[in-house]
C-alpha cells in the first residue's frame, strides 16, 4: 500500500475544484544538471504541480526525436544515476513537490535495484515510472520499491484491453498514467490526438477506479490539455517543455521563456 | 536431459522476458497467440517448409570438407551450407517464416531492421514474392557501409529508410523499427532478424531456423551412419544461425557445441562485440540477456569486421546456455576471422561470410585436440560475396 506521507498521494488528497494536476516531464541533466534543479524549483511557483524526472537512457526506444535529443545531451555532458539522486536531494532541500524518477529498466538494473530504491527513497523520489516493466515485469523491482515506500505507476495505453487497464489499476500505486495515443513521445498536432482519444478516455473512466489518473502523449497547449483532461484529473507534458528548452537555451533570460510556458500551460494566456 | 524452454513467460532461466511499453504488450501477445496456432497447423507447417523447398532452395547439403579436414589431419568436418539458400545466408528462413505468419494474421504492412544489410535483403526478397510493402530501418552509417545490400533491397522494391538516430548502426535501426511499431500496431508486423526481442521472437525465430540443425541430423546419418557430431560449431552475433543448428542438438550431450562471437581488435579492447565473454546482464530491445554496456547502463558500440555480428547484445537463449555451461562461448578477433576466409576459400573453395569466418577460425585451437574418430560439423551461415569490399582492404596475399 502507498505511505499516507508520500507526497504523490497528498497531492491528489489535497486536489480539489475544477482545476487540473499539471505534472512536467523534464530529462535530468537537461539542458544542464544546475539548470534541471533551477528549473524544477522555478516550476513550484509556476503552477507545476508534480514532476517526472526522466533518467537518460543510450536507446529510448519508446520516446521521439525530442526526448532522445534530451537524453543524449544530458548522457554527453556526464550525467549518471548519482547526479541524479543528487539533483533531487537539492531540489528536496528547498521544496516537496512530488518527484517521480521515470526511465528505462537498464540503467536502474545496472546501478542496482535495491541501491536505487534505497538511493531514491534517501534522496526524496516519491515515485518510480518505468515504462518497458510492463506489470507481467514487475518482480524484478516491486520488492525492492515497496521495501523503500516508492510506488510504481504504470501506464495504460489505447490498446489496452478492459480487463487489462483493471489489473493495470490494482497493481499501480499513486495514479495510472494514460498514454493518449499510440507512438512515441511527443508533441503532435491537436486533431491527431482528438480523434481516437475519446473512446479511450470512456474506457479509462469505466476501468480505471482505484486511482487518480493522469493523460499524458502528445500534449502541447492548454487547449489540448483541457480537452484531453477534461475527464481525468490532470495531464502530463514533456516534449514540448524540452522543445521550448531547446528553443530558448541558453539565451539572456531562456528560464523565464520557459516559466512563461509553463504558466500558459497551466492557466492558459492571459 | 529434456530441454523445452522457453518457459510460457518467455525466459530461459533468467533472461528473457517481455520489457516493452504497454502498447506492444496487447501486439507481442496476439502474436505469440498466432504464431502457437500457426506452428501447431499442419497446413502453415507444410506451406513454410514447401516455400523452403521450392524458393529458399532447401535441404541445403552437408557437405565434408575434405582437404580442409586432411588440412589438420584429424577429425572429419562437415559444413553445413547455408551459404547456398537463396539470398547467401540462412537468414531466410526466418523472413518466410515471418512473413507467412503476417499473411496469416492479415498484417499488410511489413517492417524489418538490418544491420549489414543480410536480414534487410532476406526481408525484401521474402514481400517482393509475396507483393507485400516493406520498409527497412538502416543506420545511415551501415548505408554507407554496405551500398550493394541497400541497392539489393530498393531493386527488390523495398523502402529503404536511413537512420541518423544515436550511433546510426544496428542498435539505432532496431530502435527506429520498434518505434514505426509502436506508432503502427493495428497492421503493421516488425520481422525480426535474430532470436533477439520480446518474448515470442526468440523462440520464434529460432524455432523457423530449427530446419538447419534438423536437416544436419538427417543427412549425417546417411553420410556417417550416426545422427549426431561430436562437436558442432555456429558463429554467434544476435545469434539465430546458431540457435538453428544448436537446438535439435542441445538434449544430446555428447554433442559438445561452440558458439563464436566477435571479439573485434580484442575482447581486452573497446574495439570488440564479444557480448558474453566480457557483458554484463541487462535489458535491451526488449528481453533480459547480456549486453555491452558502462557502469551506468548506457549501451556501448559493438565493434567487428562482420556487420553481422556489430551488435552489443545477444539473444536470451544463448545467455542461458552460456551461464548453464551447454555451449562453449569463445570470442574470435578481427584477424583470425580473416585467416579463417582465407583458409575455408584455400582449402574448400567456398568463401564465407566474414561472420561464418569466425566459426571456421576457431578450428585451429579445436581441431589438434580432436581425434580422427571424431566428427565436426560448422554451421557455414553465408557466403562472403558480400564481404568482398571488406575482404580486399584487409587480406595480406
Amino acid at each position: 500500500m502507498i505511505k499516507t506521507d508520500n507526497r504523490i498521494s497528498q497531492l491528489f488528497e489535497r486536489h480539489e475544484g475544477s482545476e487540473k494536476i499539471m505534472s512536467l516531464f523534464l530529462t535530468a541533466g537537461y539542458p544542464d544538471p544546475e539548470a534541471t534543479v533551477d528549473l524544477i524549483l522555478g516550476f513550484e511557483d509556476n503552477g507545476v504541480d508534480m514532476v517526472e524526472l526522466g533518467m537518460p537512457f543510450s536507446d529510448p526506444l519508446a520516446d521521439g526525436p525530442t526526448i532522445q535529443y534530451s537524453s543524449n545531451k544530458a548522457i554527453e555532458q556526464g550525467i549518471t544515476m548519482a547526479k541524479i539522486m543528487e539533483i533531487v536531494e537539492r531540489v528536496r532541500e528547498k521544496s516537496d513537490i512530488p518527484i517521480i524518477l521515470m526511465g528505462y529498466i537498464n540503467p536502474v538494473l545496472r546501478y542496482g535495484v535495491e541501491r536505487f530504491c534505497q538511493d531514491a527513497a534517501k534522496a526524496g523520489v516519491d515515485g518510480l515510472i518505468i515504462p518497458d516493466i510492463p506489470i507481467e515485469e514487475s518482480g524484478i523491482l516491486s520488492d525492492q520499491a515497496e521495501k523503500n515506500g516508492l510506488p510504481i505507476i504504470y501506464l495504460v495505453a489505447p490498446n489496452t484491453s478492459d480487463e487489462r487497464m483493471r489489473k493495470i489499476d490494482k497493481a499501480s500505486q499513486g495514479f495510472v498514467y494514460c498514454v493518449s495515443v499510440t507512438g512515441v513521445t511527443g508533441a503532435r498536432e491537436g486533431d491527431e490526438v482528438a480523434q481516437s482519444v475519446q473512446r479511450f478516455i470512456e474506457r479509462v473512466k469505466a476501468n480505471v477506479t482505484h486511482n487518480p489518473k493522469m493523460v499524458g502523449f502528445g500534449i502541447k497547449s492548454h487547449e489540448d490539455a483541457q480537452r484531453i483532461a477534461a475527464d481525468m484529473d490532470g495531464f502530463i507534458v514533456g516534449s514540448a517543455l524540452i522543445d521550448t528548452i531547446r528553443e530558448h537555451y541558453p539565451e539572456q533570460g531562456w528560464k523565464d521563456e520557459v516559466f512563461a510556458f509553463v504558466r500558459d500551460l497551466k492557466y492558459g494566456k492571459r | 536431459m529434456k530441454y523445452d524452454l522457453p518457459t510460457k513467460e518467455g525466459y530461459f532461466g533468467d533472461f528473457g522476458g517481455r520489457f516493452v511499453p504497454e502498447i506492444l504488450i496487447p501486439v507481442l501477445e496476439e502474436l505469440e497467440e498466432a504464431y502457437n496456432e500457426a506452428w501447431a497447423d499442419d497446413t502453415f507447417r507444410e506451406q513454410f517448409h514447401h516455400l523452403l523447398e521450392e524458393y529458399v532452395g532447401r535441404p541445403t547439403k552437408l557437405t565434408y570438407a575434405n582437404r580442409l579436414t586432411d588440412h589438420y589431419g584429424k577429425a572429419k568436418i562437415y559444413l553445413k551450407r547455408e551459404d547456398l539458400c537463396h539470398t547467401g545466408a540462412h537468414k531466410i528462413n526466418n523472413a518466410i517464416g515471418q512473413i507467412l505468419l503476417a499473411q496469416r494474421m492479415g498484417k499488410d504492412r511489413i517492417i524489418a531492421e538490418t544491420g549489414a544489410g543480410q536480414h534487410g535483403v532476406a526481408t525484401a526478397t521474402a514481400c517482393a514474392k509475396f507483393g507485400v510493402d516493406c520498409i527497412v530501418y538502416m543506420g545511415a552509417e551501415d548505408m554507407e557501409r554496405q551500398k550493394l545490400n541497400v541497392e539489393r533491397m530498393r531493386l527488390l522494391g523495398t523502402e529503404v529508410r536511413p537512420v541518423t538516430s544515436g550511433s546510426q548502426t544496428l542498435k539505432d535501426a532496431t530502435n527506429e523499427a520498434i518505434r514505426d511499431w509502436v506508432t503502427n500496431v493495428e497492421d503493421t508486423f516488425y520481422i525480426i532478424g535474430s532470436v533477439v526481442g520480446p518474448h515470442p521472437y526468440p523462440k520464434m525465430v529460432r524455432n523457423f531456423h530449427r530446419v538447419i540443425g534438423d536437416e544436419t541430423r538427417r543427412q549425417l546419418q546417411e553420410a556417417e551412419g550416426r545422427e549426431t557430431p561430436d562437436h558442432l560449431l555456429a558463429c554467434v552475433g544476435g545469434g539465430s544461425n546458431a540457435m538453428g543448428i544448436f537446438y535439435p542438438f542441445i538434449e544430446d550431450e555428447s554433442v559438445k557445441m561452440y558458439g563464436l562471437e566477435a571479439a573485434g581488435l580484442g575482447a581486452d579492447t573497446d574495439e570488440t562485440a564479444a557480448t558474453l565473454t566480457i557483458g554484463q546482464p541487462g535489458v535491451l530491445h526488449g528481453s533480459m540477456s547480456y549486453l555491452l554496456h558502462n557502469s551506468e547502463g548506457q549501451i556501448q558500440l559493438a565493434h567487428s569486421i562482420s556487420a553481422g555480428l556489430d551488435y552489443p547484445g545477444i539473444g536470451p537463449e544463448h545467455s542461458y546456455l552460456h551461464d548453464s555451461k551447454r555451449v562453449n562461448y569463445i570470442s574470435i578477433t578481427d584477424d583470425q576471422a580473416m585467416e579463417g576466409v582465407k583458409l575455408l576459400s584455400e582449402t574448400e573453395g567456398i568463401i564465407p561470410a566474414l561472420e561464418t569466418a569466425h566459426a571456421v577460425a576457431y578450428l585451429d585451437e579445436l581441431m589438434p585436440k580432436t581425434s580422427k574418430d571424431e566428427i565436426v560439423v560448422l554451421n557455414c551461415s553465408g557466403r562472403g560475396d558480400k564481404d568482398m569490399g571488406t575482404i580486399s582492404k584487409n587480406i595480406d596475399h
